[in-house]
């Protein structure tokens, strides 16, 4: 049995771009259990998606053994987390697990609005955290600064936090025995009943689903009949494990202490929720962890195949998406311009992407979405409370008494020059302002509450812009607050289009409105009538456009009777045809759809 | 089985000029007498080549080509005209050496203002057999010629048909250009009157289209052209103008007194079998269509024409009707149904009903007993219907 005081269960946390994959990289390579030739860039930053785009979305762990100073081989589980912010709800479930954390900051930028989100997230969690300054080979890099930063706003000892360059090795002997010294060991009692978190859990067709779990007491191996807590589903484990890089490594036993993998032929993700405890069927533990509270969609858009006939494409491949993704729901819908599709709940508007982008790329879909909703609160006139995730099914004006909005706390951390252009931003977007904390000379965090539908479109961009870059953001759910609201319709050549209508702040509804009509403007093409594009709010046109009628569509000359090209200009035109929705008698392009999620001129 | 007599038009591409226009997206280029030589000794091993594999033809039980008819030949460019003294007549008399020439056949060939500085060029055109020109004018105002990068002015064209005309040119067309920048409806309408006064044949009447890869297209944002309004005004006045003055309109941008109709050109809208020579040519010879490489270098150094072709496809049943529809419905005349079940063994109604039908309910499209042609607004949104028949 292997001893708990020689296994360290950790995570590293950091603001994006930190560091964060190419520590866990050095830290996996120097165990020597990957030759460097058989290191991928980023061992564990598996999908596709998450190399290239240099973000882990979805938790990974690894085990690995180092040989310390001491002459002790220790066991390391490192257990990945996100750095987004639309995944706080995946780093507390990898927080969980864990015993303690590295924090990464870059020696040039300092601390940012993430660090401090996730360094909190992981003291709530009760887990002790050392930092690790990286990137100190860069000439702007100004460790002691950061390391006083992290003293007077964290409130950690970091003294002797390693100084490291993780993309150059520098540095990671220290960080290694750091991890040994400074993260403490489990302690849990491997003759108690069965007692495991399920922080994770994927499918595998062959194996069923694959629960990922930290003992936190007793023991589980093959045969073993475990029953989970929540569920009440019962089963016998087939195989345990743990995560070697890259691939699952069967053993005979886990224990009190260790993170790894159970599998069961379990064939329902649902049996199996994230959160749970496992615990044995003959001997259950008295009482399940605290787990922790299951988050709930914040943003919603409806997600249709281009193609009609791929419906049950896109419903298989949902399905299967949050098989490993259980914060994704989805419900079908029917829309009258763009047929029969689903609405999805995502955590945020990344979190949308990443699913949008998984869809086409993995399964080959090719996808129209509709703009980006957040659920708001209709309180009917007959007392009832209806959670609207769907723009068209908010009731009739006469049936509501009033309507609520989610409100965020933000915090928004920018050198003093940005300031200013910054609460401008802010103001525009209806926030509330709340303080200003200087975290040092020229920098601050600026404290706001905003609506949650104001920053789903394109905050994040503006932000940038704004600040040139320097600024970052966090935010977490506050609550719900009475709001004046309205649903703007779009009526292209008389007809409502359903998959255009959106909910908005009636203050901004003509602005909105009037952009609206002059992007749908630019995005359908003439047809051989005018074609009227109106805004409305309650039946009232608060906006206009027109299409103008095509009038001439000819080719020129036929040249030296060059035909082919005549025709695959035709095509071309037949094609672009293919790939519009129908309204009516108005084709409108797939791309008119969304282009209208980018309505900020800036 | 094709007859033997079914006729042949052919196609001469002469890819040289003396400076690249700036709206030119054709497989044309300034280039040096040695190689413009080289390039016709490459053409005449080509038009022999045919003749050296009518063997090889009536082995394999097909009809060789260089026994079918030729019923019209069309030399473009580029500008065929820039060639030296006595190269058109080599060529010529090679393909009188290979092919059967009607008598009657209309042989085309495209000139350039500016390009013939030696008159002894447009009689050695007559030698040749030349019966047709086309002379590229594009506008009557010079500010136009240079915003489009033409080598010549109004005056230098004047003298050119003038000299044309003397040399005994009986058949002329003039092309014309709306749309350019810096151009407006009042200029155009010049343009065309004293386009009309000369009196040609023919005239052809295009709009500028900004193609890609060309100059024009890399300054598409700086580019000052006539408003929508303006070009489409412009479009109108064209066809009114020209029917005014008695030029009948035979296709979208062809206009001709009667009889003068090019021959050659309605032939690719009937899909009448042709051959092309030269870079870049496209050829349709019975259902199959084929074009030679628009590698310079390499036709030049081509030993065999078989290296030369590229992209050989032979239309399947449903892609002649494609053709059929969208080429025949370029012409005033329309297409014939008759022709249609004559050509497909299927009558066009069980092909296109609705297609048909949906168009002429819009308007763009009426049927007259046997024919079927777009109506006004129909050759105005020629693409819109045209699209409609593609499978």
């Amino acid at each position: 049995m292997i001893d708990q005081s020689k296994v360290r269960n950790f995570c590293i946390v950091a603001h994006i771009d930190h560091g964060k994959s190419t520590l866990a990289d050095r830290i996996i390579e120097k165990t020597g259990l990957l030759t460097e030739r058989e290191m991928q860039n980023q061992v564990l930053d598996n999908m596709e998606l998450e190399r290239e785009r240099g973000i882990t979305i979805k938790a990974q762990t690894v085990r690995i053994v180092y040989k310390a100073q001491d002459g002790e081989e220790y066991i390391f589980n490192l257990i990945d987390t996100p750095g987004h912010v639309d995944f706080n709800y995946e780093v507390s479930r990898s927080l969980a697990a864990c015993d303690g954390a590295i924090l990464v900051v870059d020696a040039a930028q300092g601390i940012e609005a993430q660090t401090l989100a996730n360094v909190y997230l992981a003291l709530d969690h009760d887990l002790d955290v050392f930092p690790v300054i990286n990137k100190i080979d860069l000439p702007s890099a100004e460790p002691a600064k950061v390391i006083e930063e992290i003293e007077d706003v964290i409130g950690i000892e970091a003294q002797d936090a390693p100084l490291i360059s993780a993309k150059n090795g520098i540095g990671i002997e220290d960080v290694l025995e750091q991890i040994v010294k400074k993260i403490p060991a489990p302690k849990g009692n491997p003759d108690a009943p069965l007692k495991a978190l399920i922080f994770d859990s994927v499918y595998d067709p062959y194996k069923g689903v694959i629960i990922f779990c930290r003992l936190m007491d007793g023991r589980v191996k093959k045969g073993t009949r475990i029953k989970m807590f929540a569920t009440g589903t019962e089963c016998e484990v087939v195989e345990v494990g743990y995560f070697g890089p890259g691939r699952f490594m069967p053993c005979d036993e886990l224990t009190a202490g260790l993170v790894g993998y159970i599998t069961a032929s379990i064939k329902n993700v649902k049996d199996t929720q994230v959160g749970d405890t496992v615990t044995e069927a003959d001997r259950p533990c008295d009482q399940a962890l605290p787990g922790y509270k299951k988050v709930n969609s914040m943003v919603y858009c409806g997600v249709y195949p281009a193609d009609a006939a791929k419906y049950p494409e896109l419903r298989d491949a949902l399905e299967k998406l949050q098989l490993n993704d259980a914060s994704l729901n989805y419900e079908p819908e029917t829309s009258i311009a763009l047929g029969f599709g689903f609405r999805c709940g995502f955590l945020g508007l990344l979190h949308l992407d990443v699913i949008q982008e998984r869809l086409e790329r993995e399964y080959n879909l090719d996808l129209v979405t509709t703009a980006p909703g957040v659920v708001y609160k209709v309180h009917r006139t007959n007392g009832e409370v209806l959670e609207l995730t769907n723009p068209s099914n908010l009731p009739d004006p006469s049936e509501i008494e009033y309507m609520e909005e989610p409100i965020v706390n933000a915090e928004i951390m920018v050198t003093s020059e940005y300031i200013g252009p910054i609460m401008q931003l802010c103001q525009e977007r209806r926030g509330v302002y709340l303080s200003t904390e200087y975290i040092e000379a020229n920098r601050a965090v600026l404290k706001y509450e905003l609506p949650l539908n104001e920053i789903i479109y394109d905050f994040f961009d503006a932000l940038k812009s704004r600040s040139k870059g320097y600024a970052s953001f966090d935010y977490e759910l506050k609550g719900y607050e009475r709001s004046s609201l309205v649903k703007l319709d779009i009526l292209i050549n008389k007809e409502d289009v359903d998959a255009l209508s959106f909910i908005v702040f009636e203050g901004s509804a003509y602005e909105r409105g009037r952009k609206m009509c002059e992007k749908l403007k630019e995005e359908i093409p003439r047809h051989l009538f005018e074609i009227p594009i109106q805004a409305a709010v309650g039946g009232k046109v608060i906006a206009r456009e027109t299409v103008k009628a095509m009038r001439k569509d000819v080719l020129a000359k036929c040249y030296g009777g060059d035909i082919s090209r005549k025709k695959k200009l035709l095509e071309k035109q037949k094609e672009g045809k293919k790939r519009m929705r129908q309204v009516g008698n108005v084709e409108i392009p797939q791309s008119a759809f969304m282009s209208v999620l980018k309505l900020d001129d800036k | 089985m094709k007859k033997a007599e079914e006729s042949l038009r052919l196609y001469l591409h002469i890819p040289f000029c003396v400076r690249k226009c700036l709206y030119c997206d054709f497989l044309s280029a300034p280039a040096t007498e040695t190689v413009q030589r080289q390039y016709v000794d490459a053409l005449i091993r080509e038009l022999r080549a045919v003749k050296e594999n009518a063997e090889n033809d009536s082995r394999e039980g097909k009809i060789p080509l260089s026994l079918r008819r030729i019923s019209s030949i069309y030399i473009g460019g580029g500008t065929p005209s820039i060639l030296p003294c006595g190269e058109i007549e080599r060529i010529m008399e090679t393909v009188y050496s290979v092919f059967a020439v009607e008598d009657t056949a209309e042989i085309s060939m495209e000139l350039n203002p500016g390009t013939i500085s030696d008159k002894q060029l447009l009689q050695s055109y007559r030698r040749s057999g030349i019966n047709r020109l086309s002379i590229g004018l594009q506008s009557t105002v010079d500010s136009e010629l240079r915003a489009l990068g033409r080598i010549h002015t109004w005056q230098d064209f004047c003298e050119t048909y003038d000299a044309v005309r003397q040399s005994g040119f009986q058949n002329i067309n003039v092309d014309l250009m709306a749309a350019i920048p810096g151009q407006d409806l009042a200029s155009y309408l010049t343009s065309l009157h004293r386009v009309i006064s000369l009196k040609p044949e023919h005239i052809s009447a295009y709009s500028l289209i900004v193609e890609e890869n060309t100059p024009f297209y890399e300054q598409r944002d700086m580019l000052v052209l006539p408003s929508e309004e303006e070009e489409r005004e412009m479009y109108e006045q064209t066809k009114q103008v020209l029917s005014e003055a008695g030029y009948e309109r035979y296709e979208i941008s062809n206009y001709a007194r009667k009889g003068y109709e090019c021959r050659h050109n309605t032939g690719y809208w009937r899909r009448d079998s042709y051959l092309g020579f030269g870079i870049g040519a496209a050829s349709l010879i019975d259902n199959t269509r084929f074009h030679n490489t628009e590698d310079l270098e390499k036709y030049l150094n081509s030993s065999s024409i078989m290296e030369i072709r590229e992209d050989e496809q032979v239309l399947t049943g449903k892609d002649q009707m494609e053709e059929f529809m969208f080429l025949g419905l370029r012409m005033t005349e329309g297409i014939s149904k008759k022709k249609f079940q004559d050509s497909f063994a299927v009558s066009i109604d069980e092909i296109y009903a609705t297609q048909l039908d949906e168009l002429e309910k819009e308007g763009l499209l009426y049927v007259e007993k046997d024919r079927i042609r777009l109506t006004k607004r129909g050759l105005d949104l020629s693409n819109v219907a045209m699209a409609e028949f593609l499978f």
